[in-house]
């Protein structure tokens, strides 16, 4: 029996020649990172043990993301901790707002983690980086101090789950962040619990690697352990001019075993909106319209949706365009170099001109950190992956979840409302997430 | 005056992170500060009422959402010295046996209990005893890997005792 691509790197990280799901085994780690909120708690868990060494520094990545720049004085203290535990051992993978990002834009996008890594993240949706065929997972504190010490953790080698996309989106609007919603919708909110998603088909062949971030980003969102892409011509393009090791991708064996196998044909995929308060409550956009869902904000922003294609995507829609009368708008690039480059093709130009707000580099509103969380009886739609309950303000609100184009198109009108509406198909022909 | 009997608070499914421990009080990160607001979006009831040796009963994806350790610190901080859930979500998991926080996958027992039921816990025999029903509940022994991170008292005890050794 083959392996499949989650079985042979979690092989080649614990020196085996093959691993089946149920083995215990202790991984290697090529990235180990957290972000402000996780680190913090690990320098307490690592003070409280004495612990002053650690296997491979230049393995520590911390990445400065949720509450910074410092929200209050408790998140600076909070920032502080981490600041000057990166400065007492001069760790060399230390980003500030300003330089860095969110992590899960920044460590793909600046070639930092590489198709057959392992990637062990204190951050849930570590996840994000399986699309570029690694294995990624999310980590606590606890498990990031382990980590950090040794190098290693154990880990057990989970099921994989075979997902098909046949066919090819005709909507040109449809992006990665409409797949996985509507993977969600079909497989539930634990449908993958404890188990690797591994991405095939046409579908999956034409997507853009930035579409397959945001997929992978969402895996945990239906409970997966990771998720992961093949190493493909697309990849190795993107990894072109980024990657900043050698890296040697994995692609399943044909004989690999799986524990399901799910096929959708996605060709004929209109975009999705994930209405309150669950990811796979999900309508089809001109479903959702007909409900004339009044927005109060619109954010595009997050870890999921701010990359450089999904701002090209919802500039290209706001361009010429003023939000409506009575809806805000909070744009947030999700590093410091997509900020940079949305700079320089006039992307942000665009999203001022229109009204929004814009800042760089965090979480912001997503997790309702700062930055445009909501009040009592809010309506926020989001480009981020996450509209539980209170999750990004009061809880008595409400956040729905969308593509850029849902959300730039909502802008424009006010309420939910279908790209197609207020931009024509052609538009988006140069844009799509969905090439040969 | 006989002490009161440890009692369960009983859940639905997918009680995610956020709801056992907002985002807003992130910034804090002593268990005592983040017990002040455990669970203070989902149960008002929560914080007023909760015991020490009182336990969270949940049914499926318990933990679902963020890695943020402070929802199980927050838990076990506030009194709870267990959790049992239909399913777990896997960080959550792990991050509440990495601080010493029982996790019982247990389906039948959820379904046997009531909110505000009472109840009796063998941790180290993994046996649950719903004291209201009368029934027991045998939960599945850990793996070994896990048992020796219970037995060593958490993940970061077990490195130090695994350096020692050599």
């Amino acid at each position: 029996m083959g392996m499949t691509r989650s079985e042979h790197i979690l092989a080649r990280a614990s020196g085996k020649a093959r691993v089946a799901p149920g083995d215990m085994v202790v991984g290697k780690a090529d990235v180990i990172m957290g972000n402000d909120i996780t680190t913090s708690l690990t320098v307490r868990i690592l003070d409280a043990n004495g612990i002053t060494q650690f296997a491979d520094p230049d393995k520590v990545f911390i990445v400065m993301s949720h509450f910074v720049p410092a929200k209050d004085i408790a998140s600076a203290a909070m920032a502080k901790t981490c600041r000057d535990f990166a400065r007492k051992y001069n760790i060399k993978h230390y980003f500030e707002a300003g330089q860095g990002g969110i992590e899960h834009a920044l460590l793909p996008d600046e070639g930092y983690v590489v198709p057959g890594d392992l990637v062990l993240g204190a951050d849930s949706h570590s996840c994000t980086y399986g699309g570029v065929n690694t294995f990624a997972t999310g980590i606590g504190s606890t498990d990031l101090a382990a980590a950090w010490t040794t190098g290693e953790l154990w880990l057990r080698v989970p099921e994989t789950i075979k997902i098909v996309f046949n066919g090819v989106p005709k909507n040109p609007w449809v992006s990665g962040k409409d797949v996985v919603l509507f993977l969600i919708s079909q497989l539930g909110d634990d449908g993958a619990l404890y188990q690797a998603q591994e991405f095939h088909g046409e579908g999956t062949a034409h997507l853009s690697v930035e579409g397959r971030l945001t997929i992978a980003n969402m895996a945990i969102e239906g409970g997966a352990k990771n998720s992961i892409f093949p190493c493909d011509d697309k990849t190795l393009a993107y990894e072109a001019g980024r990657a900043k090791r050698d890296f040697q991708g994995v692609e399943a064996d044909a004989d690999a075993d799986y524990v399901a196998v799910h096929e959708f044909d996605i060709a004929n995929l209109e975009p999705q909106v994930a209405f309150p308060h669950l990811p796979s409550n999900c309508k089809p956009v001109g479903q959702a319209m007909q409900e004339k869902v009044a927005i109060d904000q619109v954010f595009i922003g997050s870890c999921t949706n701010a990359k450089l294609e999904d701002l090209r995507i919802a500039a290209k829609i706001l361009d010429g365009h003023q939000l409506a009368k009575w809806t805000r708008g909070v744009v947030i690039p999700a590093s410091h170099n997509i900020y940079m480059q949305a700079l320089d093709e006039g992307l942000i130009s665009i999203f001022a001109k229109a009204g929004f707000a814009v800042a760089e580099g965090t979480c912001g509103p997503c997790l309702g950190g700062y930055m445009g969380v909501i009040g009592e009886g809010e309506r926020m739609l989001s480009t981020s992956n996450r509209n539980f309950k209170g999750r990004t303000g009061d809880v008595r609100g409400e956040t729905y979840l969308a593509s850029p184009a849902v959300a730039a198109a909502s802008a424009i009108t006010g309420y939910i409302t279908d790209p197609n509406e207020v931009a024509p198909s052609g538009t988006a022909a140069a844009l799509t997430q969905f090439t040969a | 005056m006989a002490q009161p009997q440890p009692k369960v608070y009983r859940y639905g499914r997918d009680i995610n992170t956020d709801l056992i421990l907002p985002a807003r009080y992130m910034m804090f990160n002593e268990p005592e500060d983040l017990a002040k607001h455990c669970m203070e979006d989902l149960d008002g009831d929560f914080l007023p009422t909760v015991r020490y040796g009182d336990v969270v009963v949940g049914e499926e994806n318990f933990g679902s959402g963020s890695s943020r350790e402070h929802a199980p610190m927050a838990l076990k901080a506030s009194g709870i010295v267990a959790v049992i859930a239909s399913s777990f979500a896997r960080i959550f998991f792990r991050n509440a046996i990495n601080i010493g926080l029982p996790v019982l996958e247990l389906p039948e027992a959820v379904a046997d209990f009531r909110h505000g039921d009472t109840i009796s816990l063998d941790i180290e025999q993994g046996i649950v005893k719903n004291t209201r029903s009368g029934n027991t509940f045998q939960a599945t022994p850990y793996p070994k890997e896990i048992m020796d991170i219970i037995r060593a008292g958490g993940l970061m005890n077990l490195i130090k005792q695994q350096a020692t050794a050599s």
